[in-house]
């Protein structure tokens, strides 16, 4: 089942004719995502070299295409406007690649799109190992399976999903959420999907230091997951205080947003929480082998 | 981007909070003769970012125009210290400000609240103070609102947190306004935080800003060219000014304090690479995120940042391809190092997904032998720089 997306969603591309658009629209393809077409305005009528169509606006693209999902590579500056535009002509998922989307647009934004799921900006989106892949991660590292897995981070994911899939442990679908303050999927949407997804049969988090998302994904599964494993992986834990990293989002402010308070929120929750992503798999396993017992 | 207080009071003027009266100055005879034309008692408040300046000294009353000029000329060029900054901060700038009677002293903020994705307002009637020893202490005397940004800012909003807090009945009148202006330059300037701490009530009746603290969305700057162009007046961050001076975004890079230099594709990985060498026994010296689809070029000249820092005793270069190709990588790093125009220290790179192959390749026949797995390359990389302390 996997959630967010399978290998029967519709996905246009809004920006399917820029670099970044172009190029990973081919992988998408590739990896056996139903590209339907995409949208870039001023080149409407025209098709891109494997033969999908391309629209002005996302409207006409999706009255010609029935698409319901939609993956966005346009610059930060654009962002708002294209999750808008994707949100009026009646997309139900959005993936926003952008990085760089200023924090009052996106707090614009997920405050008046009701009904449609963003995930990102500044995220490298999703992919349901085996049926459809709605982002930019390099395929090869994920393997299909049952481990449900969610991420703030890119790369990190990747090292993470590695240690998985040679494990093992196979993927129904990883979520990458973004690294910026505001998002419009968070560590509990996700989760709450997840649990009611029968093909996941554990959960790996990874979170990072800043903000409070991970506390709350503890304190979802201590409430609403109690008969799935969850592992748990905190990027960033010798970072010091007040220096941002890389990622808008990861910085300590104050006491908010520590690793210990993101740590002891999981072990309160009975979520073992490994030191390096080597020891997630070995995690996961000792957490799993009672239920099979 | 965080403003300086008198950068901050004139986003404040922009949008109708009142401010106290007063003038921006750069030079000692400017406050005399500031003070010169318009006679009484003023307020010389050095311009910095740190917190705790009043308790540094930052802060001198003058009652005529040779007082003033004298204490500017102490002012200007000292270097305050505080608790919160103990390294010191350089006044280059002083903010002359009319000495108001104060009746009450109250606290004002609006914030992005991450997790509600709302902006919040925070407001107590015991301004004039660190918040948060307000919240330790008295959390009950903070009242809070979450605002819908599609509904925006009313103004029963501001008369709700005004009687929640039991702000004097002097501040009733304006205090609504006030927060809705409040609100407008929190929107309008893409602010993280906007926080008026203390927000006086003089003797005479006027509501006032005493203070400005703003810090801004650097992503959203774009907006406002005119003010992107007010941090050239700030003390730079040299970690910012590095990383954007050879090509790497603003927050792709901050030094550290440890031995061992990192080189990580994404944020993500960039942390993990500094936590895998904490578990190996070292500290990083640095935190480097060379973005995705980094080039040879960008390597070389990351490789360079980092070892400027003559802490660096070993290097770790952890690579998971994904955007980013390994050969262009490992090209960078055998780049890097064949011009003999970098400090080199011993190297540890660990390259595994898009093209590891030919990167791995490229390294071998450079004569470095690359490793596998993330906790390999700490653990050598740690090892070689306590070597490198013998």
């Amino acid at each position: 089942m996997a959630i967010f997306v399978d290998k029967n969603a519709k996905v246009i591309v809004q920006g399917i004719t820029g670099r970044e658009g172009a190029f990973h629209t081919q992988r998408m393809i590739a990896y056996g995502t139903k590209i339907v077409g995409g949208v870039t305005p001023g080149k409407g009528g025209t098709r891109i070299e494997s033969g999908q169509p391309v629209f002005d606006t996302v409207k006409e693209a999706v009255d010609a295409t029935g698409a319901t999902h939609t993956i966005i590579f346009v610059p930060p500056a654009g962002g708002a406007d294209a999750l808008w535009e994707a949100h009026a002509a009646g997309i139900s998922l959005a993936v926003c690649i952008t990085e760089g989307i200023p924090v009052h647009d996106m707090l614009r934004v997920v405050n008046t799109t009701p009904g449609m799921r963003i995930v990102g900006g500044n995220c490298p989106g999703l992919i349901s190992p085996g049926k459809a892949l709605l982002g930019i991660m390099p395929s090869h590292v994920f393997a299909p399976g049952n481990v449900g897995m969610i991420s703030r981070s890119g790369t990190l994911t990747y090292e993470i999903v590695d240690n998985l899939t040679r494990a093992g442990f196979g993927q129904s679908t990883c979520v990458g959420i973004g690294g910026d303050p505001i998002i419009g999927t968070t560590f509990v949407d996700c989760l709450r999907a997840f649990a009611n997804d029968p093909e996941t049969t554990a959960l790996v988090v990874a979170g990072e230091i800043g903000g409070s998302d991970e506390e709350d994904a503890a304190a979802f599964i201590r409430e609403h997951i109690p008969d799935k494993p969850v592992v748990a992986f905190i990027g960033g834990r010798s970072a010091p205080k007040g220096k941002r990293l890389g990622h808008a989002g990861a910085i300590i402010s104050g006491n908010a947003g520590t690793p210990e308070s993101k740590v002891a929120a999981f072990t309160a929750a009975g979520v073992p929480v490994a030191d390096r992503p080597s020891q997630i798999p070995e995690l996961l396993a000792r957490r799993l082998q009672p239920a099979s017992a | 981007m965080k403003l300086m207080e008198y950068q901050g009071k004139e986003l404040f003027r922009r949008v109708g909070i009142p401010t106290p009266s007063g003038v921006y100055a750069t030079s000692a005879s400017d406050v005399g003769a500031y003070i010169t034309a318009h006679p009484g008692s003023w307020v010389l408040k050095s311009q910095v970012m740190m917190g705790g300046r009043g308790k540094a000294g930052g802060i001198k009353f003058a009652d005529d125009a040779q007082q003033g000029e004298t204490l500017a000329r102490e002012l200007i060029g000292k270097v305050l210290k505080s608790i919160q900054n103990p390294e010191g901060e350089e006044v280059r700038s002083l903010l002359v400000e009319e000495k108001v009677a104060i009746a009450s002293e109250a606290y004002v903020s609006i914030a992005i609240d991450r997790a509600a994705k709302k902006p919040v307002v925070l407001v107590t009637a015991q301004g004039g103070m660190d918040v948060e020893e307000v919240a330790e202490r008295e959390p009950g005397a903070i009242v809070k609102y979450w605002i819908d940004p599609a509904a925006g800012y009313s103004p029963f909003i501001g008369r709700q947190l005004a009687f929640g807090a039991k702000l004097p009945e002097g501040y009733r009148k304006t205090f609504p306004a006030l927060l809705g202006a409040l609100y407008r330059a929190f929107m309008e300037y893409g602010a993280n935080l906007v926080e008026i701490n203390p927000l006086v009530l003089t003797q005479d009746g006027r509501v006032i800003a005493s203070d400005a603290k703003v810090e801004l969305d650097d992503s959203g700057l774009f907006k406002h060219p005119e003010i992107a162009g007010w941090n050239k007046e700030q003390p730079s961050d040299e970690d910012q000014a590095a990383a954007v001076a050879i090509g790497l975004g603003m927050s792709n890079y901050a030094k550290l304090g440890g031995t061992i230099g990192v080189i990580a594709n994404g944020a993500g990985l960039g942390m993990g690479t500094m936590d895998a060498i904490r578990n190996a026994g070292g500290e990083a010296a640095n935190f480097l995120d060379i973005g995705g689809g980094a080039q040879a070029d960008l390597v070389k000249k990351s490789y360079d940042l980092v070892t400027r820092d003559p802490n660096v005793k070993a290097m770790f270069i952890n690579i998971f391809g994904g955007i980013t190709r390994g050969d262009q990588v490992a090209r960078g790093i055998v780049e890097a190092l064949k011009g003999g125009d970098v400090r080199e220290v011993p190297l540890v790179v660990r390259l595994t997904g898009t093209n590891a192959e030919e990167g791995r390749a490229i390294l071998a026949e450079a004569g470095f032998v690359p490793v596998e797995t993330m906790d390999e390359g700490a653990a050598k990389a740690v090892a070689l720089a306590n070597e490198g302390k013998n």
